[in-house]
């Protein structure tokens, strides 16, 4: 099994989301996060005094997959949130040792 | 002297007023409170709250007898039968009333103005504390508020707002007696002959240079200049900023202490000049920053009340109009002064305050109208003796304000000390020393905490 975890721009979610549900995806979950990347921050100015505001909104997005799944849901995410533009985040896939189902106690796959 | 006859239409009007400006110190607490961080914004909105407490009580007990009690020299007043407002309350006094020195009519009693003038040094105490955000105890706070406003304010407000004609009575016996005379009463506006009709010396500079002698005392926030320090609440600043000009036409047009034509022209002369510092403060913003700031919108028009605020009865439309933008645009290139010279004046108190007080106090002599004045400005083709005037009745106000306050402020650190811990300001002064923080946004578990609440068991809430 896999988790494939996607920074996101804030704005993409629901188009990500979406073609995540088409492709098969049955759960994920979404956090708020902050950060930055080659895009940087952005500037604020109050009274004459300027703040550099290091950390850009972004959203996480994780979803757990099987194996043969990955490379596809990786696709799926990618393909969804692309703008072509600085600043549309990360896809990262890493491998997870178990996954059990707290109403039922399955483990593995049949968790997913 | 004949007894005067009670003015329905100038008293109603004043003790309108003084509700007014008494609403100025909870608009300034949200002026305050959104420009200060979240971790602090209770700790700066009770420290408007609490001048409110302290200095009501004080100016009742002591706070009138020192300001309009029988002159002194010139420099404060004392009539012992004013302590606790005796002779304002009870006896033969009650329900004295004065003739108006402006317009010379038959008007107010002095109950009225007692508490009228009551809300002007509530505010003053509560514009210093928007230098000392998120560090100073809260305990030397009110120590400090009730120490300076008895022997800085109470005096200050005589020299300038203990005022008299010549015609009227004479006797030096104080407010409740009769007028002062001409050679009686707060040396300011008496003797000197110095121009400020609402407070722009008393008020303003007096609470300005108080800020910065107290924040050389107190020392830097922690992380001043190196972590961003931004206002956690800009919609506040901006409600508190239209409290604060709706209160100030109970401010400038009440101390006209009447219903006249001439509160008119400080209605107008009031809200021309504020409109006008707010360009002016937007037009260097654009010119400096390249954006037009809410922040920037809300100083400018509390830069244009403050430098108005003297001014706003000698002067005619184009004089405020001109005060207006000189204090917007002087005042927004003033608060970043403090970048540069390494005080931490946490919200420009100095900046704007000490800075158009200063502003609107000098220009009088510059752009005064001689209609109101009754002696000429430079516009109006004067020598330089107004302008002299003014800048001596300034800036004995800035160094008495700033000497008394730097004592007072050493005293209290030698003694009961006047910072919080390095600790308990990194963690939040409303935390720590009020036991409460301000926003409880919602999140999982709809605002509940998710580990306990600590409580001791009589009080514990099991939700």
């Amino acid at each position: 099994m896999k988790l494939v975890t996607a920074i996101l721009k804030p704005f993409k979610l629901d188009e990500v989301k979406t073609a995540l549900e088409a492709a098969g995806v049955q759960g994920l979950t979404v956090s708020e996060v902050q950060g930055f990347g080659r895009q940087r921050g952005h500037t604020e100015v109050y009274r004459g005094a300027e703040y550099t505001v290091a950390f850009v909104p972004k959203v996480r997005l994780e979803v757990l997959v099987d194996d043969a799944d990955a490379a596809r849901v990786v696709d799926v995410v990618v393909a969804a949130a692309s703008t072509g533009s600085i600043g549309d985040g990360k896809v990262w896939v890493v491998p997870v040792d178990d996954v059990v189902r707290v109403r039922t106690g399955e483990r593995g796959p049949e968790a997913l | 002297m004949e007894p005067a006859l009670i003015d329905g239409a100038n008293t109603g009007f004043i003790l309108v007023s003084a509700a007014l400006v008494l609403l100025m110190t909870p608009g300034l607490a949200f002026f305050y409170g959104g420009m200060s961080r979240s971790k602090s914004v209770l700790n700066m909105m009770m420290m408007s709250f609490s001048a409110i407490a302290i200095v009501s009580v004080l100016w009742v007990v002591v706070g009138y007898a020192i300001t309009f009690g029988a002159d002194q020299n010139g420099l404060w007043g004392w009539s012992s039968g004013l302590v606790g407002l005796g002779d304002l309350t009870n006896g033969a006094t009650f329900g004295a009333v004065e003739a108006d020195a402006v317009t010379n009519t038959y008007a107010l009693p002095d109950i009225v103005f007692a508490g009228f003038q009551m809300m002007f040094a509530i505010i003053t105490v509560a514009l210093i504390s928007g230098a000392v955000a998120d560090r100073m105890k809260f305990g030397a706070w009110m120590v400090f508020a009730a120490i300076w406003v008895t022997v800085i304010y109470f005096p200050v407000a005589h020299w300038v707002f203990a005022f008299g004609v010549a015609e009227e009575g004479g006797q030096a016996a104080g407010f409740a007696n009769g007028f002062f005379a001409e050679d009686s009463g707060g040396w300011i506006v008496n003797r000197l002959g110095a121009f400020d009709l609402a407070g722009g010396t008393a008020v303003h500079i007096n609470a300005g240079a108080a800020a910065l002698a107290l924040i050389l005392v107190l020392g830097k926030r922690r992380g001043f200049r190196k972590q961003p320090m931004r206002p956690h609440n800009l919609p506040f600043v901006m409600l508190g900023t239209g409290l604060l000009w709706f209160g100030w036409f109970g401010f400038n047009v009440g101390s006209t202490l009447g219903s006249t034509a001439y509160s008119g022209l400080v209605l107008i002369n009031t809200q021309v000049a504020t409109a006008a510092a707010v360009l002016g403060w937007l037009g260097v913003e654009k010119l400096r920053d390249g954006h037009m700031t809410t922040l920037g919108a809300a100083s400018g028009a509390v830069a244009g009340l403050v430098a108005i605020t003297p001014a706003c009865g000698f002067v005619n439309a184009w004089g405020a109009i001109a005060i207006g933008v000189v204090a917007g645009a002087v005042c927004a290139l003033a608060v970043t002064l403090k970048n540069r010279l390494g005080y931490d004046d946490a919200l420009d108190v100095v900046g704007v305050h000490l800075v158009g007080g200063l502003v609107g106090t000098l220009m009088i002599g510059v752009v005064g109208d001689q209609t109101h004045l009754l002696e000429e400005s430079l516009v109006d083709g004067g020598s330089l003796g107004v302008l002299g005037k003014q800048a001596l009745a300034a800036g004995a106000v800035l160094a008495f304000s700033f000497v008394g306050t730097l004592l007072i402020a050493l005293l209290l650190k030698a003694t009961i000390g006047i910072r919080i811990p390095e600790e308990e300001e990194e963690l939040g002064i409303d935390q720590v020393t009020h036991a409460e923080t301000a926003y409880e946004l919602g999140g999982i578990g709809g605002g509940a905490s998710l580990t306990g609440t600590g409580l001791p068991s009589s009080s514990r809430v099991d939700a």
